[in-house]
């Protein structure tokens, strides 16, 4: 960047501070790193469980009780909270990745990407309020 | 300070105008469509599997076997299938992108991902397609009246 203005003296050249922090960023700090952060983490989680979920799925073309067996630990109570944990994992990629994508294409969700982050969060809530309850007392009898 | 002026061209490579299909455009505008249908196609697997009824306890062969008897499900899952695994092996490759910064072991890392996501696909599909409610004992799944005739 030049430092003097050469040739035009006549306008005074622009005194230019640095902010005293990055400000600005859709990406860096609070609401839009963390949903950034979390959305990769559940990203993730949910696409290892995929793979195991089309590998004990395909057990259906193998026997009916190689499927059962298998399907079988998926009643436990530990793998129910495993259940419970990968639902908010979904629950949460699904609405973050709304957010994303009014981000994208509509300048509204550019503006307001950090209300939306917390709407996404009030969403989270209550589809979890829902299904919580319910699909413990499947796992654990109630 | 001093600034040091830098000869033009000032970037190493020159911007080119790559011809052809912009491949990264596609992939990242599938992320968003796909991202669309599978909101509406996962929450429908989770209520269906997960909600309904007796939940998890309900789950077991038969269970499938009374879904895949309906080409509905046939279809919502093999969607699921599809949009799922591709929109996931995707988001990995930018993982990959992002993390992996040896060029050998990132392209080694990245076809792996890609085989390994083919080899899903393939298997999936052949589970939905050529599913057999009457294959090993019925007596086991609870079918023998469906499966009598055969
Ligand atoms: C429920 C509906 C879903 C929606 C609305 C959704 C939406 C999105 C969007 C918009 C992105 C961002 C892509 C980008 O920044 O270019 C993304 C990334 C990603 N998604 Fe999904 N997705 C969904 C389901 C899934 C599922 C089922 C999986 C796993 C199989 C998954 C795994 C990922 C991964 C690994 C990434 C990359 C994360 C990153 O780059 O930080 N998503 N998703």
């Amino acid at each position: 960047m030049a430092s003097s203005p050469s040739g035009a003296a006549t306008t005074p050249a622009p005194t230019i501070t640095a902010p005293k922090r990055p400000a600005g960023t859709l990406y860096r700090g609070r609401e839009g790193m963390w949903s950034w952060v979390l959305h990769r983490i559940t990203g993730v989680a949910i696409y290892f469980f995929l793979l195991v979920h089309l590998l004990d799925t395909a057990l259906v073309r193998v026997s009916p009780e190689a499927y059962d067996a298998v399907i079988n630990t998926y009643k436990t109570p530990i793998m129910g909270l495993g259940e419970a944990g990968l639902v908010a994992a979904i629950v949460f990629h699904a609405f973050n990745g709304l957010r994303i994508i009014l981000i994208d294409f509509w300048s509204f969700g550019t503006k307001h990407h950090r209300a939306m982050f917390w709407v996404v969060i009030a969403l989270w809530a209550v589809t979890m309020a829902a299904f919580l309850p319910r699909h413990l007392m499947h796992v654990f009898g109630g | 300070m001093t600034t040091e002026p830098v000869e033009w061209p000032r970037t190493a490579r020159a911007a080119t105008r790559n011809r052809g299909i912009n491949w990264e455009k596609w992939g990242w505008v599938y992320m968003r469509v796909s991202g669309v249908a599978l909101v509406v196609l996962i929450f429908g697997h989770l209520f269906v599997n997960l909600v309904a009824g007796e939940g998890v306890n309900a789950i077991d062969f038969a269970f499938v076997a009374g879904k895949w008897a309906d080409p509905f499900y046939i279809v919502w899952d093999t969607l699921l299938l599809w949009l799922a695994l591709i929109h996931g092996a995707n988001g990995m490759r930018t993982l990959v992108n992002d993390y992996v910064y040896r060029p050998k072991v990132r392209k080694w890392t990245l076809r792996a991902l890609f085989a390994s996501t083919a080899v899903l696909l393939l298997l999936g599909t052949l589970v939905i397609y050529t599913f057999d409610p009457c294959i090993g004992d019925p007596q086991s799944s609870g079918l023998q009246e469906l499966c009598a005739g055969r």
